[in-house]
């Protein structure tokens, strides 16, 4: 479990929780909640470079594709392969089981250009 | 937007609301996964209240709809009904129907949503010559259909004098002191009904289905499920799959066009088809690993570009990517190798595989579908 109230969240409806120089990252409760069922996920290869707010990973369900952006930009180190197999833990526990990939952050300063829990909460409440 | 007269239902009930063809309807309620799962299993209520209806009567009534129908609607009579498809002069699909006989001289036509005021138009040009009535109803008429295994029993308790009926037989009812129809027929592949009631009393009957359902596991259906509901079971979709341009031999619809009926529109263009060679056809496709195939998506044999997917989506009872494209010599297609699916910039592995991609299983053994 990554607490959501201590992750960092993009605008395009990220989390990225922050552990030394590494950040996990997965979709928000709010996100997987518009999306509806996620029957596919389509993940980044590890050593994969990627940058802040770019598209890295893909997810689907039954009507729609939607791209994931990376909340921060750095090398993929891990990926959460069992998605290919149990997307559905993408609607069951998104800062759970249902996380998408962990990136090396090449520069944390990035966190700034993301929002807090509180402001998220506010984000999708306005947006 | 057009609202059905169920829009406030849907609203109370936490339908996902959206714009399908100008009619404001629920994609989804509970979730098109669980929607879907209730109809192989159980049974779901869907609006289906923008499909258009059209009574056509007269002496010449029967001429008139063997005209424009290449089925045979000699063959059914009152309390029955007949899949058609209407063609235009090339043998193209102009609407694909269901036809209904209420009484002799009285029939009911359901037409689809999107091509309503063609098919009016359609109607209204070729009934000239006839002694038959053309009367568009959509606007005065709501419908619903409940589909599933346990249909027949929610329709037991509720109109049990159409719990019998026959798949394709049709009955008329009073509810209120106004006529409604209610027939054996659906879009999903299993087994249920379809009720086409006036708009002042769908409400009241609606929320009657969904009540009285609930014992025998009835769910409120979108429109998500009920695609992905038809696709596997290998029912076209107008506009999509079929249209003015496409023959029903090319979609592998055949059947539908009885040739020893007399003459119909169409049937010499599909006599000239049939004569020269087919040369397209509708293949169904899977996928071989997860991944989710959409409509226009590119499909291959190798390097060489087949077509395009007509209808895809993900199957959820087969948890595995499903669709529809036309191919050249579709006779061959079953022999095709390393086919693939172009998703996101990467082919991924498919096959050619019959139609429909799901059949129900027969009463009895029904149990071992729906445990999963």
């Amino acid at each position: 479990m990554f607490n959501p109230e201590i992750c960092f969240y993009a605008k395009s409806h990220e989390w990225a929780h922050v552990d030394g120089d590494t950040a996990t990252a997965g979709i928000s409760d709010h996100a997987q909640h518009e999306i509806t069922d996620v029957v596919y996920v389509e993940l980044p290869q590890v050593g994969r470079v990627v940058e802040q707010g770019k598209p890295c990973a893909v997810v689907e369900s039954v009507k729609a594709a939607f791209d994931v952006y990376s909340p921060f930009s750095g090398e993929i180190s891990e990926v959460n392969a069992e998605l290919a197999s149990h997307p559905e833990w993408v609607n069951q526990a998104p800062h759970g089981q249902g996380w998408f990939f962990k990136v090396r952050l090449a520069k944390p300063g990035e966190k700034e250009n993301l929002m807090s829990f509180d402001q998220y909460r506010e984000f999708i409440k306005t947006g | 937007m057009k609202r059905t007269v169920l829009y406030e239902e849907h609203v109370k009930m936490g339908g996902r609301l959206v714009d399908f063809h100008g009619w404001e309807l629920p994609v989804q309620f509970s979730g098109i996964l669980e929607e879907h799962g209730a109809v192989r299993g159980a049974c779901g209520a869907f609006d289906v209240s923008h499909m258009g209806q059209v009574f056509v009567s007269g002496h010449e009534a029967l001429d008139f709809l063997q005209k424009i129908n290449c089925n045979d609607v000699s063959k059914i009579g009152p309390g029955k009904a007949v899949y058609s498809h209407l063609l235009n002069e090339n043998g193209g699909v102009v609407d694909d129907v269901i036809v209904s006989c209420l009484e002799p001289r009285r029939y009911l036509v359901v037409v689809n949503a999107a091509t309503s005021e063609k098919d009016v138009a359609w109607f209204e040009r070729h009934a000239s010559g006839f002694k038959a009535a053309v009367e568009p109803a959509s606007e005065r008429y709501a419908m619903v259909a409940l589909q599933g295994p346990r249909s027949e029993a929610v329709v037991r308790r509720l109109f049990p004098e159409a719990a019998g009926l026959p798949r394709f037989g049709v009955k008329t009812l009073r509810a209120e002191g106004r006529e409604i129809f209610i027939s054996r027929t659906g879009y999903t592949g299993e087994d249920g009904f379809e009720f086409i009631a006036p708009n002042e009393i769908m409400p009241a009957l609606y929320r009657n289905l969904v009540e009285h359902g609930k014992k025998d596991g009835l769910v409120p259906c979108g429109l998500g499920a009920r695609d992905t509901l038809r696709l596997e079971a290998g029912l076209l979709l107008y506009g999509q799959d079929i249209d003015d341009e496409h023959t029903p031999i090319e979609a592998g619809y055949g059947w539908v066009v009885k040739w020893n009926k007399g003459d119909f529109i169409g049937r010499e263009a599909l006599l000239r088809q049939k004569s020269e060679g087919v040369k397209r056809g509708l293949v169904g496709l899977e996928l071989l690993e997860r991944g989710v195939p959409r409509p226009s998506y590119p499909f291959f044999e190798g390097s060489r570009r087949l077509g395009e997917l007509a209808s895809a989506t993900f199957s959820p009872t087969l948890k595995k990517g499903i669709g529809v494209g036309y191919v050249e010599r579709p006779g061959e297609a079953p022999a095709f190798k390393d086919v693939s699916v172009l998703i996101h910039g990467r082919k991924a592995p498919a096959r050619v595989v019959p139609l429909p991609f799901y059949k129900t299983a027969p009463k009895g053994e029904r149990s071992l579908y729906v445990q999963s």
